[in-house]
Protein backbone atom coordinates (compact mmCIF):
# COMPACT_ATOMS: atom_id res chain seq x y z
CA UNK A 1 0.00 0.00 0.00
CA UNK A 2 1.04 3.57 -0.86
CA UNK A 3 0.32 6.33 1.52
CA UNK A 4 0.73 10.06 1.22
CA UNK A 5 1.48 11.86 4.93
CA UNK A 6 0.27 15.43 4.71
CA UNK A 7 1.84 17.29 7.35
CA UNK A 8 -0.41 19.78 8.83
CA UNK A 9 1.59 22.39 11.26
CA UNK A 10 -1.06 23.76 13.49
CA UNK A 11 0.66 25.93 16.02
CA UNK A 12 4.33 23.48 15.77
CA UNK A 13 6.88 26.09 15.87
CA UNK A 14 9.50 25.89 13.02
CA UNK A 15 12.89 27.68 12.22
CA UNK A 16 10.70 29.78 9.59
CA UNK A 17 9.16 31.31 12.59
CA UNK A 18 12.31 32.44 15.04
CA UNK A 19 10.21 33.74 18.01
CA UNK A 20 8.30 30.83 18.29
CA UNK A 21 11.20 28.67 17.34
CA UNK A 22 13.46 30.15 20.35
CA UNK A 23 10.43 29.01 22.54
CA UNK A 24 11.39 25.41 22.50
CA UNK A 25 14.96 24.03 23.87
CA UNK A 26 17.65 23.40 22.05
CA UNK A 27 17.51 19.81 22.94
CA UNK A 28 14.05 19.89 21.39
CA UNK A 29 15.41 21.88 18.70
CA UNK A 30 17.75 19.27 17.67
CA UNK A 31 15.51 16.49 18.27
CA UNK A 32 13.07 17.88 15.57
CA UNK A 33 15.81 17.63 12.95
CA UNK A 34 16.67 14.62 13.99
CA UNK A 35 13.11 12.84 14.18
CA UNK A 36 12.65 14.29 10.48
CA UNK A 37 15.86 13.09 9.66
CA UNK A 38 14.90 9.68 11.18
CA UNK A 39 11.26 9.95 9.32
CA UNK A 40 13.18 10.40 5.89
CA UNK A 41 15.60 7.79 5.67
CA UNK A 42 12.86 5.40 7.06
CA UNK A 43 12.87 2.04 3.91
CA UNK A 44 9.84 3.36 1.95
CA UNK A 45 9.56 6.44 2.72
CA UNK A 46 9.93 8.95 -0.61
CA UNK A 47 10.51 12.73 1.57
CA UNK A 48 8.43 15.39 0.30
CA UNK A 49 9.76 19.11 -1.33
CA UNK A 50 10.31 21.31 1.37
CA UNK A 51 7.37 24.00 1.68
CA UNK A 52 7.48 28.02 1.81
CA UNK A 53 4.97 29.21 4.98
CA UNK A 54 1.30 28.59 4.00
CA UNK A 55 1.33 32.49 3.84
CA UNK A 56 3.37 32.59 0.98
CA UNK A 57 0.57 30.85 -0.72
CA UNK A 58 -2.03 31.82 -2.80
CA UNK A 59 -5.11 30.66 -3.97
CA UNK A 60 -6.82 30.25 -7.24
CA UNK A 61 -10.12 29.58 -7.81
CA UNK A 62 -12.35 30.13 -11.00
CA UNK A 63 -16.02 30.94 -11.17
CA UNK A 64 -17.78 31.36 -14.07
CA UNK A 65 -14.38 31.53 -16.18
CA UNK A 66 -13.20 34.34 -13.95
CA UNK A 67 -10.09 33.41 -11.97
CA UNK A 68 -10.57 34.68 -8.67
CA UNK A 69 -6.75 35.17 -6.32
CA UNK A 70 -6.86 35.24 -2.80
CA UNK A 71 -3.92 35.34 -0.27
CA UNK A 72 -2.90 32.36 1.97
CA UNK A 73 -3.70 28.79 1.80
CA UNK A 74 -7.37 27.56 0.41
CA UNK A 75 -8.35 26.57 4.45
CA UNK A 76 -7.22 28.84 7.57
CA UNK A 77 -2.89 29.00 8.05
CA UNK A 78 -2.95 26.77 10.89
CA UNK A 79 -4.93 23.87 8.90
CA UNK A 80 -2.75 24.76 6.25
CA UNK A 81 -0.24 21.70 4.62
CA UNK A 82 3.18 21.94 5.99
CA UNK A 83 4.58 19.65 4.48
CA UNK A 84 4.21 15.95 3.39
CA UNK A 85 6.09 12.45 2.03
CA UNK A 86 5.55 9.15 0.73
CA UNK A 87 5.44 6.13 2.48
CA UNK A 88 5.27 2.27 0.87
CA UNK A 89 3.55 0.28 3.71
CA UNK A 90 2.70 -3.20 4.56
CA UNK A 91 -0.28 -1.51 6.02
CA UNK A 92 -2.77 1.80 7.51
CA UNK A 93 -0.93 0.72 11.23
CA UNK A 94 2.86 0.82 9.99
CA UNK A 95 1.66 4.62 8.22
CA UNK A 96 0.03 5.21 11.56
CA UNK A 97 3.16 4.36 13.14
CA UNK A 98 5.06 6.74 10.77
CA UNK A 99 3.07 9.07 11.31
CA UNK A 100 2.93 8.99 15.06
CA UNK A 101 6.82 9.93 14.87
CA UNK A 102 6.83 13.09 13.03
CA UNK A 103 7.41 15.99 15.07
CA UNK A 104 4.76 18.35 14.20
CA UNK A 105 1.65 14.96 15.21
CA UNK A 106 3.45 16.19 19.28
CA UNK A 107 4.07 19.82 18.75
CA UNK A 108 0.33 21.07 18.64
CA UNK A 109 -0.08 19.96 14.58
CA UNK A 110 -1.86 16.82 13.14
CA UNK A 111 -0.77 14.50 10.36
CA UNK A 112 -3.08 12.93 7.78
CA UNK A 113 -2.55 9.57 6.63
CA UNK A 114 -3.89 9.11 2.73
CA UNK A 115 -4.06 6.17 0.93
CA UNK A 116 -2.82 6.58 -2.85
CA UNK A 117 -4.85 5.08 -5.35
CA UNK A 118 -3.09 1.82 -6.53
CA UNK A 119 -1.97 1.96 -10.15
CA UNK B 1 -29.99 -28.17 16.38
CA UNK B 2 -32.44 -26.06 13.88
CA UNK B 3 -30.48 -25.09 11.16
CA UNK B 4 -31.01 -21.14 12.00
CA UNK B 5 -28.81 -21.60 14.83
CA UNK B 6 -26.24 -23.62 13.84
CA UNK B 7 -26.17 -20.22 10.62
CA UNK B 8 -26.06 -18.35 13.65
CA UNK B 9 -23.45 -19.63 16.09
CA UNK B 10 -21.61 -20.36 12.59
CA UNK B 11 -21.29 -17.61 10.91
CA UNK B 12 -19.02 -15.22 12.60
CA UNK B 13 -16.29 -17.81 12.32
CA UNK B 14 -17.29 -18.59 8.39
CA UNK B 15 -16.85 -15.04 7.58
CA UNK B 16 -13.44 -14.20 9.40
CA UNK B 17 -11.70 -17.67 7.90
CA UNK B 18 -13.13 -16.35 4.35
CA UNK B 19 -12.02 -12.32 4.79
CA UNK B 20 -8.73 -13.57 5.89
CA UNK B 21 -8.73 -16.27 3.06
CA UNK B 22 -9.94 -13.71 0.65
CA UNK B 23 -8.57 -10.64 2.19
CA UNK B 24 -11.96 -9.09 0.69
CA UNK B 25 -14.77 -8.30 3.06
CA UNK B 26 -17.58 -7.95 -0.02
CA UNK B 27 -16.52 -11.32 -1.36
CA UNK B 28 -16.45 -13.19 1.30
CA UNK B 29 -19.74 -11.65 2.53
CA UNK B 30 -21.38 -13.18 -0.67
CA UNK B 31 -19.52 -16.45 -0.75
CA UNK B 32 -20.76 -16.73 2.99
CA UNK B 33 -24.32 -16.12 1.79
CA UNK B 34 -24.22 -18.55 -1.15
CA UNK B 35 -23.06 -21.18 0.94
CA UNK B 36 -25.36 -20.80 3.56
CA UNK B 37 -27.83 -20.93 0.86
CA UNK B 38 -26.76 -24.47 -0.49
CA UNK B 39 -26.72 -25.33 3.16
CA UNK B 40 -30.39 -24.13 3.71
CA UNK B 41 -31.59 -26.18 0.45
CA UNK B 42 -29.28 -29.27 0.94
CA UNK B 43 -28.90 -30.08 4.52
CA UNK B 44 -32.32 -30.61 5.47
CA UNK B 45 -32.41 -33.54 2.65
CA UNK B 46 -29.17 -34.71 2.50
CA UNK B 47 -28.53 -34.51 6.14
CA UNK B 48 -25.96 -32.24 8.45
CA UNK B 49 -22.73 -33.28 7.07
CA UNK B 50 -20.31 -34.17 9.67
CA UNK B 51 -18.46 -31.34 10.17
CA UNK B 52 -20.97 -28.14 9.53
CA UNK B 53 -18.04 -25.26 9.65
CA UNK B 54 -15.86 -27.06 7.82
CA UNK B 55 -18.59 -28.16 4.82
CA UNK B 56 -19.75 -23.94 5.05
CA UNK B 57 -16.21 -22.76 4.85
CA UNK B 58 -14.77 -25.23 2.17
CA UNK B 59 -18.13 -24.64 -0.04
CA UNK B 60 -17.65 -20.38 0.31
CA UNK B 61 -14.22 -20.79 -0.87
CA UNK B 62 -15.40 -22.85 -4.32
CA UNK B 63 -17.74 -20.35 -4.56
CA UNK B 64 -15.00 -17.16 -3.95
CA UNK B 65 -12.62 -19.15 -6.61
CA UNK B 66 -15.45 -19.78 -9.20
CA UNK B 67 -16.13 -16.34 -8.93
CA UNK B 68 -12.66 -15.28 -9.23
CA UNK B 69 -11.87 -17.11 -11.95
CA UNK B 70 -14.78 -15.78 -13.97
CA UNK B 71 -13.82 -11.82 -13.02
CA UNK B 72 -9.95 -12.04 -13.20
CA UNK B 73 -10.17 -7.91 -12.65
CA UNK B 74 -11.16 -9.22 -9.18
CA UNK B 75 -8.47 -11.64 -9.13
CA UNK B 76 -6.41 -9.41 -9.37
CA UNK B 77 -7.09 -7.47 -6.52
CA UNK B 78 -7.33 -10.30 -4.47
CA UNK B 79 -5.01 -12.41 -2.07
CA UNK B 80 -6.08 -15.66 -4.12
CA UNK B 81 -3.60 -17.24 -6.19
CA UNK B 82 -4.27 -20.95 -7.87
CA UNK B 83 -5.71 -22.35 -5.22
CA UNK B 84 -7.26 -26.12 -5.56
CA UNK B 85 -10.23 -26.74 -4.89
CA UNK B 86 -11.59 -28.79 -1.66
CA UNK B 87 -13.54 -31.43 -1.62
CA UNK B 88 -16.48 -30.07 0.04
CA UNK B 89 -17.47 -33.57 2.57
CA UNK B 90 -13.89 -34.52 3.66
CA UNK B 91 -12.50 -31.06 4.76
CA UNK B 92 -10.78 -31.70 8.11
CA UNK B 93 -11.60 -28.44 10.83
CA UNK B 94 -8.24 -28.59 11.57
CA UNK B 95 -7.00 -26.93 8.48
CA UNK B 96 -9.24 -24.26 9.16
CA UNK B 97 -8.03 -20.81 11.62
CA UNK B 98 -10.28 -19.30 14.00
CA UNK B 99 -9.74 -16.00 12.59
CA UNK B 100 -12.83 -14.19 14.82
CA UNK B 101 -10.03 -12.21 16.40
CA UNK B 102 -8.46 -10.85 13.70
CA UNK B 103 -11.87 -9.74 12.30
CA UNK B 104 -12.58 -8.42 15.31
CA UNK B 105 -9.70 -6.07 15.82
CA UNK B 106 -10.03 -5.06 11.63
CA UNK B 107 -13.96 -4.03 12.69
CA UNK B 108 -12.80 -2.17 15.48
CA UNK B 109 -10.24 -0.54 14.24
CA UNK B 110 -9.46 3.08 15.72
CA UNK B 111 -9.47 4.69 11.84
CA UNK B 112 -13.45 3.94 11.64
CA UNK B 113 -15.59 5.85 13.29
CA UNK B 114 -17.10 4.45 16.75
CA UNK B 115 -20.61 3.84 14.78
CA UNK B 116 -19.39 2.07 12.19
CA UNK B 117 -17.52 -0.25 14.20
CA UNK B 118 -20.22 -0.95 16.22
CA UNK B 119 -22.00 -1.54 13.52
CA UNK B 120 -19.42 -3.68 10.86
CA UNK B 121 -18.80 -6.38 14.16
CA UNK B 122 -22.50 -6.68 14.31
CA UNK B 123 -23.08 -7.47 10.74
CA UNK B 124 -19.56 -9.75 9.96
CA UNK B 125 -19.03 -11.52 13.52
CA UNK B 126 -22.37 -11.33 15.12
CA UNK B 127 -24.27 -11.92 11.53
CA UNK B 128 -26.60 -9.13 12.57
CA UNK B 129 -29.03 -8.28 8.93
CA UNK B 130 -28.59 -4.67 8.18
CA UNK B 131 -32.59 -3.64 9.06
CA UNK B 132 -31.48 -5.38 12.25
CA UNK B 133 -28.87 -3.49 13.06
CA UNK B 134 -30.55 -0.18 11.93
CA UNK B 135 -33.43 -1.14 13.70
CA UNK B 136 -31.46 -1.35 17.38
CA UNK B 137 -29.62 1.76 16.81
CA UNK B 138 -32.89 3.62 15.40
CA UNK B 139 -31.78 4.48 12.20
CA UNK B 140 -33.45 4.13 8.78
CA UNK B 141 -31.85 0.91 6.81
CA UNK B 142 -30.21 3.18 4.08
CA UNK B 143 -28.33 4.72 6.38
CA UNK B 144 -27.22 1.87 8.25
CA UNK B 145 -26.69 0.47 4.53
CA UNK B 146 -24.49 3.06 3.86
CA UNK B 147 -22.72 3.10 6.91
CA UNK B 148 -21.66 -0.17 6.36
CA UNK B 149 -20.35 -0.02 2.49
CA UNK B 150 -18.40 3.57 3.89
CA UNK B 151 -16.86 1.08 6.46
CA UNK B 152 -16.20 -1.53 4.29
CA UNK B 153 -14.84 0.44 1.64
CA UNK B 154 -12.32 2.06 3.88
CA UNK B 155 -11.03 -0.69 5.77
CA UNK B 156 -9.85 -2.04 1.73
CA UNK B 157 -8.91 1.79 0.47
CA UNK B 158 -7.13 2.75 3.61
CA UNK B 159 -5.22 -0.78 4.53
CA UNK B 160 -6.76 -1.57 7.30
CA UNK B 161 -5.08 -4.96 8.57
CA UNK B 162 -6.36 -8.08 9.32
CA UNK B 163 -4.41 -9.01 12.32
CA UNK B 164 -4.57 -9.23 15.81
CA UNK B 165 -2.07 -6.22 16.62
CA UNK B 166 1.25 -6.64 17.94
CA UNK B 167 2.19 -6.57 21.78
CA UNK B 168 2.83 -2.59 21.63
CA UNK B 169 -0.66 -1.94 19.96
CA UNK B 170 -2.58 -4.47 21.72
CA UNK B 171 -3.70 -2.71 25.06
CA UNK B 172 -5.23 0.63 22.95
CA UNK B 173 -6.50 -1.44 20.66
CA UNK B 174 -8.31 -4.23 22.75
CA UNK B 175 -9.39 -1.35 24.75
CA UNK B 176 -11.10 -0.01 21.84
CA UNK B 177 -12.58 -4.17 20.97
CA UNK B 178 -13.76 -4.16 24.57
CA UNK B 179 -15.73 -0.49 24.08
CA UNK B 180 -17.23 -1.53 21.28
CA UNK B 181 -18.78 -4.17 22.40
CA UNK B 182 -19.65 -3.02 26.17
CA UNK B 183 -21.48 -0.22 23.53
CA UNK B 184 -23.24 -2.85 22.15
CA UNK B 185 -24.09 -4.68 25.50
CA UNK B 186 -25.46 -1.07 27.07
CA UNK B 187 -27.69 -0.84 23.67
CA UNK B 188 -29.36 -4.01 24.31
CA UNK B 189 -29.55 -3.11 28.11
CA UNK B 190 -31.44 0.01 28.07
CA UNK B 191 -34.48 -1.93 26.36
CA UNK B 192 -32.99 -4.29 22.71
CA UNK B 193 -32.64 -7.54 25.22
CA UNK B 194 -31.09 -9.16 21.77
CA UNK B 195 -28.14 -6.59 21.35
CA UNK B 196 -27.25 -7.68 25.30
CA UNK B 197 -27.13 -11.33 24.42
CA UNK B 198 -25.32 -10.41 21.06
CA UNK B 199 -22.88 -8.61 23.41
CA UNK B 200 -22.38 -11.75 25.87
CA UNK B 201 -21.84 -13.85 22.75
CA UNK B 202 -18.95 -11.27 21.65
CA UNK B 203 -17.26 -11.29 25.00
CA UNK B 204 -17.27 -14.89 25.74
CA UNK B 205 -15.47 -15.67 22.09
CA UNK B 206 -13.30 -13.01 23.43
CA UNK B 207 -12.66 -15.01 26.52
CA UNK B 208 -11.97 -18.00 24.83
CA UNK B 209 -9.53 -16.62 22.41
CA UNK B 210 -7.97 -14.36 24.67
CA UNK B 211 -7.91 -16.56 28.01
CA UNK B 212 -5.03 -14.41 29.65
CA UNK B 213 -6.82 -10.59 29.13
CA UNK B 214 -8.08 -9.76 32.80
CA UNK B 215 -9.92 -6.86 31.05
CA UNK B 216 -11.56 -9.56 28.95
CA UNK B 217 -13.03 -11.77 31.91
CA UNK B 218 -13.64 -8.64 33.53
CA UNK B 219 -16.20 -7.16 30.42
CA UNK B 220 -17.65 -10.54 30.11
CA UNK B 221 -18.21 -10.57 34.25
CA UNK B 222 -19.76 -7.14 34.17
CA UNK B 223 -21.98 -7.87 31.05
CA UNK B 224 -23.53 -11.26 32.89
CA UNK B 225 -23.82 -10.30 35.91
CA UNK B 226 -25.84 -7.20 35.20
CA UNK B 227 -27.82 -9.42 32.37
CA UNK B 228 -28.96 -11.52 34.86
CA UNK B 229 -31.08 -8.68 36.65
CA UNK B 230 -32.46 -7.68 33.49
CA UNK B 231 -36.02 -9.67 34.65
CA UNK B 232 -36.17 -7.61 37.37
CA UNK B 233 -35.20 -4.36 36.37
CA UNK B 234 -38.55 -3.26 35.85
CA UNK B 235 -42.25 -4.04 36.94
CA UNK B 236 -45.03 -2.10 35.27
CA UNK B 237 -43.18 -0.29 32.76
CA UNK B 238 -41.42 1.03 35.75
CA UNK B 239 -37.74 1.00 37.16
CA UNK B 240 -36.94 -0.95 39.71
CA UNK B 241 -34.10 0.19 42.67
CA UNK B 242 -31.51 -2.97 43.22
CA UNK B 243 -33.06 -3.30 46.89
CA UNK B 244 -36.44 -3.80 46.08
CA UNK B 245 -36.43 -5.91 43.02
CA UNK B 246 -37.47 -9.50 43.59
CA UNK B 247 -34.92 -11.55 43.53
CA UNK B 248 -36.41 -14.53 42.20
CA UNK B 249 -36.30 -12.95 38.64
CA UNK B 250 -32.38 -13.36 38.75
CA UNK B 251 -30.47 -15.54 36.58
CA UNK B 252 -28.86 -16.95 39.52
CA UNK B 253 -26.30 -19.31 37.03
CA UNK B 254 -26.02 -16.73 34.92
CA UNK B 255 -24.48 -15.18 38.12
CA UNK B 256 -22.59 -17.41 38.88
CA UNK B 257 -21.06 -17.43 35.40
CA UNK B 258 -20.06 -14.43 35.88
CA UNK B 259 -18.42 -14.11 39.58
CA UNK B 260 -16.45 -16.78 37.54
CA UNK B 261 -15.10 -14.55 34.94
CA UNK B 262 -14.78 -11.98 37.67
CA UNK B 263 -12.48 -14.83 40.00
CA UNK B 264 -10.32 -15.51 36.42
CA UNK B 265 -10.01 -11.20 35.56
CA UNK B 266 -8.94 -10.67 39.53
CA UNK B 267 -6.21 -13.88 39.15
CA UNK B 268 -5.05 -12.54 36.07
CA UNK B 269 -3.95 -9.22 38.43
CA UNK B 270 -6.63 -7.38 36.59
CA UNK B 271 -7.79 -4.08 38.07
CA UNK B 272 -9.39 -1.60 35.34
CA UNK B 273 -13.00 -0.30 35.47
CA UNK B 274 -14.20 -3.30 33.97
CA UNK B 275 -13.06 -5.39 36.69
CA UNK B 276 -14.08 -2.98 39.23
CA UNK B 277 -17.35 -2.26 38.03
CA UNK B 278 -18.16 -6.58 37.84
CA UNK B 279 -17.31 -6.67 41.69
CA UNK B 280 -19.39 -3.79 42.03
CA UNK B 281 -22.01 -5.67 40.55
CA UNK B 282 -21.19 -8.96 41.67
CA UNK B 283 -21.35 -7.47 45.70
CA UNK B 284 -24.76 -5.77 44.67
CA UNK B 285 -25.98 -9.47 44.12
CA UNK B 286 -25.19 -10.94 47.52
CA UNK B 287 -27.50 -10.91 50.57
CA UNK B 288 -27.18 -8.55 51.95
CA UNK B 289 -25.03 -6.43 50.60
CA UNK B 290 -21.77 -5.55 51.77
CA UNK B 291 -22.20 -1.68 51.20
CA UNK B 292 -18.63 -0.35 52.86
CA UNK B 293 -17.26 -2.78 50.79
CA UNK B 294 -19.20 -0.90 47.70
CA UNK B 295 -18.27 2.41 48.61
CA UNK B 296 -14.46 1.59 48.65
CA UNK B 297 -14.97 0.01 45.33
CA UNK B 298 -16.57 2.77 43.53
CA UNK B 299 -13.75 5.30 45.30
CA UNK B 300 -11.58 3.23 43.46
CA UNK B 301 -13.47 3.11 40.25
CA UNK B 302 -13.67 7.24 41.04
CA UNK B 303 -9.91 7.59 41.28
CA UNK B 304 -9.24 5.52 38.17
CA UNK B 305 -11.92 7.14 35.75
CA UNK B 306 -12.01 10.74 37.32
CA UNK B 307 -15.95 9.93 37.03
CA UNK B 308 -18.39 12.66 39.10
CA UNK B 309 -21.28 9.84 38.32
CA UNK B 310 -18.99 7.07 40.34
CA UNK B 311 -18.76 9.53 42.99
CA UNK B 312 -22.53 9.82 42.92
CA UNK B 313 -22.77 6.30 43.52
CA UNK B 314 -20.12 5.86 46.00
CA UNK B 315 -22.48 8.55 47.82
CA UNK B 316 -25.03 6.26 47.49
CA UNK B 317 -23.00 3.34 49.11
CA UNK B 318 -21.98 5.58 52.03
CA UNK B 319 -25.54 6.44 52.70
CA UNK B 320 -26.69 2.98 52.74
CA UNK B 321 -23.53 1.65 55.14
CA UNK B 322 -25.35 4.26 57.51
CA UNK B 323 -23.82 7.78 57.11
CA UNK B 324 -26.39 9.34 55.16
CA UNK B 325 -25.08 13.05 56.13
CA UNK B 326 -21.61 12.34 54.66
CA UNK B 327 -23.08 10.75 51.55
CA UNK B 328 -25.05 14.00 51.28
CA UNK B 329 -22.19 16.38 51.74
CA UNK B 330 -20.31 14.10 48.80
CA UNK B 331 -23.43 14.68 46.30
CA UNK B 332 -23.36 18.02 46.54
CA UNK B 333 -20.00 19.09 46.42
CA UNK B 334 -20.29 16.99 42.99
CA UNK B 335 -20.91 19.42 39.39
CA UNK B 336 -23.68 17.10 38.05
CA UNK B 337 -26.47 19.72 38.20
CA UNK B 338 -28.26 18.18 34.70
CA UNK B 339 -28.20 14.75 35.64
CA UNK B 340 -31.38 14.20 36.97
CA UNK B 341 -29.90 11.03 39.10
CA UNK B 342 -27.74 13.90 40.90
CA UNK B 343 -31.34 15.39 42.72
CA UNK B 344 -32.97 11.91 42.66
CA UNK B 345 -29.88 10.34 44.66
CA UNK B 346 -30.21 13.76 46.59
CA UNK B 347 -34.08 13.61 47.44
CA UNK B 348 -33.71 10.02 48.75
CA UNK B 349 -31.01 11.11 51.07
CA UNK B 350 -33.15 14.58 52.54
CA UNK B 351 -36.11 12.29 52.83
CA UNK B 352 -34.04 9.45 55.21
CA UNK B 353 -32.78 12.98 57.29
CA UNK B 354 -36.97 14.32 57.08
CA UNK B 355 -35.68 16.88 54.90
CA UNK B 356 -39.32 16.88 53.47
CA UNK B 357 -39.77 20.17 51.54
CA UNK B 358 -35.90 20.36 50.75
CA UNK B 359 -36.55 16.32 49.39
CA UNK B 360 -39.76 17.73 47.08
CA UNK B 361 -37.71 20.41 45.63
CA UNK B 362 -35.03 18.08 44.28
CA UNK B 363 -37.58 15.25 43.10
CA UNK B 364 -39.40 18.20 41.44
CA UNK B 365 -35.63 19.11 40.06
CA UNK B 366 -34.92 15.66 38.91
CA UNK B 367 -38.50 15.33 37.31
CA UNK B 368 -37.51 18.33 35.18
CA UNK B 369 -34.25 16.43 33.78
CA UNK B 370 -35.42 12.91 33.28
CA UNK B 371 -36.84 11.51 29.92
CA UNK B 372 -37.26 7.83 30.46
CA UNK B 373 -40.81 6.78 31.07
CA UNK B 374 -40.60 4.27 33.70
CA UNK B 375 -37.81 6.63 35.37
CA UNK B 376 -40.77 9.74 35.61
CA UNK B 377 -43.17 7.10 37.09
CA UNK B 378 -40.60 6.07 39.45
CA UNK B 379 -39.87 9.45 40.63
CA UNK B 380 -43.58 10.62 40.66
CA UNK B 381 -44.36 8.04 42.79
CA UNK B 382 -41.86 8.45 45.20
CA UNK B 383 -43.07 12.31 45.20
CA UNK B 384 -46.54 11.05 46.01
CA UNK B 385 -45.05 9.03 49.26
CA UNK B 386 -43.81 12.24 51.17
CA UNK B 387 -45.24 12.84 53.87
CA UNK B 388 -47.66 15.83 53.21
Amino acid sequence: MKYMLLIHQGDTPTPQDPEAWARLSEDEQKAVFADYQAVNETPGVTPGAWLQPPEAATTVHVQDGRTLTTDGPFVAVKEALGGYLFFEAVDLDAALELASRIPAARLGGAVEVRPLVEQ
Amino acid sequence: MPLEQVFRDEWGRVLASLIGFLGDFDLAEEAAQEAFAIAADRWPREGTPANPRAWLVTTARNRAIDRIRRDRTVAAKTRLLDVPEAMEDDVDETTIPDERLELLFTCCHPALPLDAQVALTLRTLGGLRTEEIARAFLVPDETMAKRLVRAKRKVKAAGIPFRVPPAHLLPDRLAAVLAVVYLIFNEGYGGRGDLAAEAIRLGRALAELMPDEPEVHGLLALMLVTDARRDARFADDTVVLLRDQDRSLWDLDQIAAGRAALDRALALGGRSPYVLQAAIAALHADEPQDWPQLAALYGDLARLTGSPVVELNRAAAVAEAGDVEAALALVESLELDRYHYLHTTRAELLRRLDRVDEARAAYVRALELVHADAERRFLERRLAELPG
